[in-house]
């Protein structure tokens, strides 16, 4: 549980560093009068929301992986293999990243068409990201690696289920998002949505590329000794 | 002190523009599936009062069994188990969770913000059905064959998904699929009461001005934001391990003489990921009563909350602390046993934040001016009945001591105190509050304080004794009290007594239920702002809040939300949305 | 003015039904008799606490009651009192602290003098094995577990061939010698819990547990579980006997005996059913 606990303090860290700016010392019952508490303008609250819910996708993800290296140290651990298609897997999710990166500077420039085509292309290799992972599934399903034959492989196909859950309901959003693109384009308002949607999609793929990321990390066995060494570390 | 301009002419105009709101155009999207953060506030209220009931009545058949074991003929074994983890499920995700957080949360967060609304509406309705899917897949597994999961509301495994436990076929599934959507749904709602308070506040709220309320919905809100997908992930890998052979908490076992095909897996596990979400929904449940019970105790003691900012820090303090405290209910668990030193001084930490809350409550009370209002009866009530467990906590929280209390009926008492019976009392207190402010008509007074004299002096006549069969050794979550040399006839006359009493308590609440419909076309018509209260939600435009919450403008705020008897002022209260008074801000000045 | 009136009495009462009132814990029978001084501490800190709260609460609600004409006090703050309070709320809490995290040190740390019992739990009855003379409980294997072998010992483990495992009798313990209980589960979680001795812990399956104790009263006392285990939890019942080290051997002496006689009956069955067949 150690992981998911780092992880809360990073959070609640985040949280006090912005509470500090609220003047939370302050002695309200003697400021009588209007204090303005707009001198910029305030980050939209879609943009907040994402991030707000990020810190809880992420705390899912920290705590299968506390999960996992508690179940890690038991004896009846057979780690899977690592198929080479994860590679592959990898850089379609981040072909995807820099796409929506890449709209969102198109979209700055007010160019439609690139706009539109990038937001194609992120769409085709997330898709195409999933239907590798389902391939993944299937490899090993072949070679005997079933979900319940060992914890290893249960953990494998629960982690990278959840976080295809976790691209699947980003490409719902991504739909929404070219749907719009496709659609009038007319006045600031829409433009103004279209770039927030792009921008939020990119901040939300590149969350995905990291916890995926981590994933692989645990998956191809990397972690092993980073948890070895927390082990020793803390006994 | 900041520099602050003078008066009306001092603000200047607005830079964002108003929200644009979704106006509903037919009777649906208006009463049923509406965006608008009252109505959904009073679809979450009522489901969860209405679960409520049904939950008081399961734990009416609990007693009754516990007392006169064998008397009703349907409650065996199976049956007994399958009411403590229904009632027990009920009440602390499904009654009062939804209740604070949906019911609470949504009616009073835009209110007392000054915001038309919540940020993302439609995601609020949302929210409401996923609960509402929650709760019917939670009742439908008393229909399925097997009936509902008696594996106790902890759902330790490998009991809960082995044979000898009840709903082993169906209703274990249907509870954890049940709390999947429930979680989903509420993630939706508490993005939603975050993002509102950090962004839909009205001009010159600044959250140090905020109403107590707000901040305990607030920080429980985010608690939850962050706890549940322990209780998420926890249920999914149980499902799996059900439906699927894997083994995450499942080790080698023998069920009934047969070897099962599981290995390996850890309880302790689940009981980490259970109770990581389990100790913060503890303060979820307590941090919105906090909140509301400090408002009512200003409003009705017509005097500023005192030590505001104190109040808030702990609040603040107790969220975050709450998230490393939760081995406490794993003392005895087999866990690695150093855990206890860390664990035991956490959780007595946290009881320092605590104190002061309760400290301030009765300070506020200090050269007030109490008027006893059903909701003032209710906080204090509050107050005695919260005391009482946090203190039996203490004894629950200092890890040796838990060794001989943990899992009798210490326990049960215990946490009936401190997390049922006081943020109960909370929530009746807070609907005589608001109940005018929903209505437009005030609760009736005398059968107000009928329930209040049964509920309050009744749960303490039921839950005081209790802790001392818990003392004497009696444990939880037994069928029958059964026969040991230990317990004297008399521990058998004690327990028929509880059972008497809390047949009249749960009687009593038909009393409430009936005071809140009678009063909705008979109550005495309230006005705009019956208890001469500061806060935004009594200065709207209209009695009950027209869709839009306040007129053609929104109010600005210009002080904090507790200046009662305020020295040189003409009323004993001042709005926050009043401009300053002639001479207020040199005479304020410290 | 009731209400002033019922906050008294709820102080009152409740003090006088913890000194009054005949449901207290039973007679210790082991040595924790430090958890009981631990409880005792907290029990005095907190009952101050409570009646000084409901007290002073009763007090405001008569004194500051609403009167025609009464205005409330406006005071934001005090902070020399909050932190007064502050700081008196952490010596108590500390004044518990202290005796508890010392008795769980002394808790976890079993005596290398002790002897170990095991204990497994299982849906719904409670087996006992005790070490032979050699003083070692032998390994054992939820998958040696069968009808001959319901606590699945090793057979091929030395440590275990004298190992002495009781069923559906009681326990029986000799007084004042240290022991340390090793719990073990065939099935699900339950919890070894005699109300005398105090000292509990919970039985998991596929892992033991454990805690330690020294008997200090003769009797005979009853087991319950205390950790859910199913629908038979409030029946799975056990006793366990406190008795001298005399006629402790001699029950010991018993079992053994028993335990010889029964392994020669069951390969003597075995061997019947051969030739039989």
């Amino acid at each position: 549980m150690i992981i998911v606990v780092a992880f809360l303090a990073i959070v609640i860290v985040i949280a006090a560093w912005w509470l500090s700016t609220q003047r939370i010392m302050s002695k309200p019952w003697l400021e009588i009068g209007f204090i303005d508490e707009l001198p910029g303008v305030r980050p939209p609250p879609t943009k907040i929301g994402l991030g707000i819910f990020l810190a809880v996708a992420g705390v899912l993800f920290a705590l299968s992986i506390s999960a996992y290296s508690m179940r890690l140290q038991s004896a009846d651990w057979w780690p899977l293999p690592a198929p080479r298609l994860l590679w592959f897997n990898t850089g379609l999710l981040i072909l995807a990243g820099a796409a929506l990166e890449w709209t969102k500077r198109q979209s700055r420039h007010a160019d439609l068409d690139g706009v539109r085509f990038g937001l194609i292309a992120a769409g085709v290799f997330t898709l195409a990201f999933v239907i590798g992972q389902l391939v993944v599934w299937r490899e090993l399903v072949g070679e005997g690696y079933f979900l319940a034959a060992n914890p290893a492989n249960a953990f494998f196909y629960l982690m990278t289920g959840l976080h295809m859950l976790h691209v699947l309901g980003g490409l719902v959003a991504l739909a929404r998002v070219t749907f719009r693109a496709f659609g009038s384009y007319e006045g600031r308002g829409e433009r103004d949505r279209l770039r927030l949607g792009l921008e939020l999609c990119a901040i939300y793929w590149h969350f995905l590329l990291v916890v995926w990321l981590v994933l692989f990390a645990l998956i191809a066995g990397w972690a092993g000794e980073f948890f070895e060494i927390c082990r020793q570390a803390l006994s | 002190m900041v520099d602050v301009p003078l008066g009306v002419g001092g603000v200047p105009p607005a830079e964002v523009e108003d929200v644009e709101l979704y106006h509903p155009k037919s009777w649906v999207t208006h009463y049923v599936f509406s965006q608008d953060a009252k109505i959904i506030a009073v679809q979450y209220s009522v489901t969860a009062l209405s679960i409520g009931l049904v939950a008081l009545m399961l734990s009416w058949l609990m007693r009754v069994q516990l007392a006169f074991p064998g008397a009703l003929s349907f409650i065996d074994a199976d049956a007994y188990y399958q009411l403590i983890t229904m009632h027990g499920m009920m009440m602390v995700v499904y009654v009062l969770t939804a209740l604070f957080l949906g019911g609470f949360g949504n009616y009073l967060i835009p209110l007392m913000l000054g915001a038309r609304d919540m940020v993302f509406p439609y995601a609020n309705m949302l929210s409401f059905w996923f609960y509402l899917l929650a709760v019917v897949v939670l009742f439908a597994s008393f229909a399925v064959p097997g009936g509902p999961t008696g594996a106790g509301w902890t759902l330790y495994p490998p009991q809960s998904i082995t044979a000898g436990t009840p709903g082993l076929a169906w209703g274990i599934i249907m509870m954890l699929v049940s709390l999947m959507i429930f979680i989903i749904g509420f993630t939706m709602g508490g993005l939603n009461y975050v993002v509102t308070v950090l962004q839909g506040r009205t001009r010159g709220m600044t959250l140090m001005r905020m109403p107590l309320t707000v901040w305990g919905i607030f920080t429980a809100s985010v608690m939850a934001l962050l706890a549940f997908p322990a209780l998420f992930v926890g249920a999914v890998m149980m499902l799996f391990d059900r439906l699927l052979g894997t083994s995450f908490f499942m080790p080698e076992i023998i069920e009934q003489g047969a070897r099962l095909p599981y290995g390996g897996g850890s309880p302790i596990l689940f009981q980490h990921l259970f109770w990581f979400f389990g100790h913060p929904e503890v303060y979820i449940v307590a941090l919105p009563a906090f909140g509301i019970v400090s408002d009512l105790i200003s409003v009705h003691a017509r005097r500023n909350i005192f030590g505001y900012r104190m109040m808030v820090w702990a609040i603040v303090a107790i969220g975050a602390l709450s998230f490393v405290v939760w081995a406490h209910h794993m003392y005895v668990s087999g866990m690695n046993p150093y855990f206890g030193f860390f664990f035991a001084t956490t959780t007595l930490i946290i009881a320092i934040p605590t104190a002061i809350k309760v400290y301030n409550w009765v300070l506020t009370l200090w050269r007030g001016d109490i008027h006893l209002t059903v909701p003032m009866l209710f906080a204090l009530a509050f107050i005695v009945t919260f005391v009482n467990g946090g203190l039996t906590g203490l004894f629950l929280g200092n890890v040796v001591v838990d060794v001989p209390l943990s899992d009798t009926m210490f326990v049960v008492a215990h946490f009936h105190m401190v997390m049922g019976v006081a943020p109960i009392l909370v929530i009746f207190g807070a609907l005589y509050h608001w109940y005018p402010k929903v209505t437009g008509r005030l609760l009736n007074v005398p059968l107000g304080q009928l329930h209040f004299w049964v509920t309050f002096l009744g749960a303490y006549l039921i839950f005081f004794p209790m802790h001392y069969l818990g003392l004497m050794g009696v444990p939880r979550r037994y069928y029958e009290m059964g026969e040991t040399a230990i317990y004297p006839q008399s521990a058998h006359d004690l327990n028929i007594f509880i059972t008497v009493t809390a047949l009249l308590v749960g009687a009593a609440q038909f009393a409430f239920v009936f005071n809140l419909i009678w009063s909705l076309r008979h109550g005495r018509e309230a006005g705009g702002n019956p208890w001469r209260a500061c806060s935004l939600e009594w200065q709207t435009s209209a009695t009950p809040p027209p869709h839009g919450n306040f007129g053609k403008e929104l109010p600005i705020v210009y002080r904090w939300a507790y200046d009662y008897n305020v020295p040189g002022a003409p009323e004993d209260f001042i709005p926050q949305n009043q401009p300053p008074l002639a001479g207020e801000i040199a005479s304020r000045a410290p | 003015m009731h209400v002033v009136l019922v906050l008294v009495l709820v102080a009152i009462g409740s003090v006088l039904f913890h000194f009054l009132s005949p449901w207290w814990w039973t007679p210790i029978a082991s040595n924790w008799q430090y958890i009981d001084d631990t409880i005792i501490i907290t029990f005095w800190i907190t009952g101050v606490v409570f009646v000084a709260v409901l007290l002073f609460m009763a007090y405001c609600v008569w004194r500051f009651r609403h009167r025609e004409g009464h205005k409330a006090a406006f005071e934001p703050e005090n902070r020399r009192l909050e932190t007064g309070l502050t700081v008196i709320t952490g010596l108590g809490v500390a004044a518990m602290l202290a005796p508890g995290l010392f008795v769980w040190n002394h808790f976890i740390t079993v005596p290398p003098d002790a002897s170990e019992i095991e204990i497994v739990g299982q849906q719904w009855q409670w087996s006992f094995r005790l070490p032979g003379k050699d003083g070692k409980l032998g390994r054992s294997s939820i998958d040696s577990i069968a009808d001959d072998n319901p606590l699945g010992l090793d057979k091929n483990d030395p440590d275990g061939r004298d190992d002495v495992v009781v069923q559906s009798e009681d326990l029986h313990l000799p007084i004042g010698k240290p022991i340390k209980v090793v719990l073990r589960s065939t099935d699900v979680l339950h919890n070894f819990y005699v109300p005398e001795f105090r000292a509990k812990m919970d039985i998991l399956p596929g892992s033991s547990t454990y805690f330690w104790l020294t008997p200090t009263r003769t009797g005979t006392f009853d087991i319950l579980c205390a950790e859910l285990c199913g629908t038979g939890h409030p029946y799975m019942r056990g006793s366990v006997v406190v008795e001298e080290q005399l006629s402790y051997d001699v029950w010991l002496d018993s079992q053994q005996r028993r335990m010889v006689a029964q392994q020669d009956g069951t390969k003597g069955q075995k061997g019947e059913v051969e030739v039989q067949q």
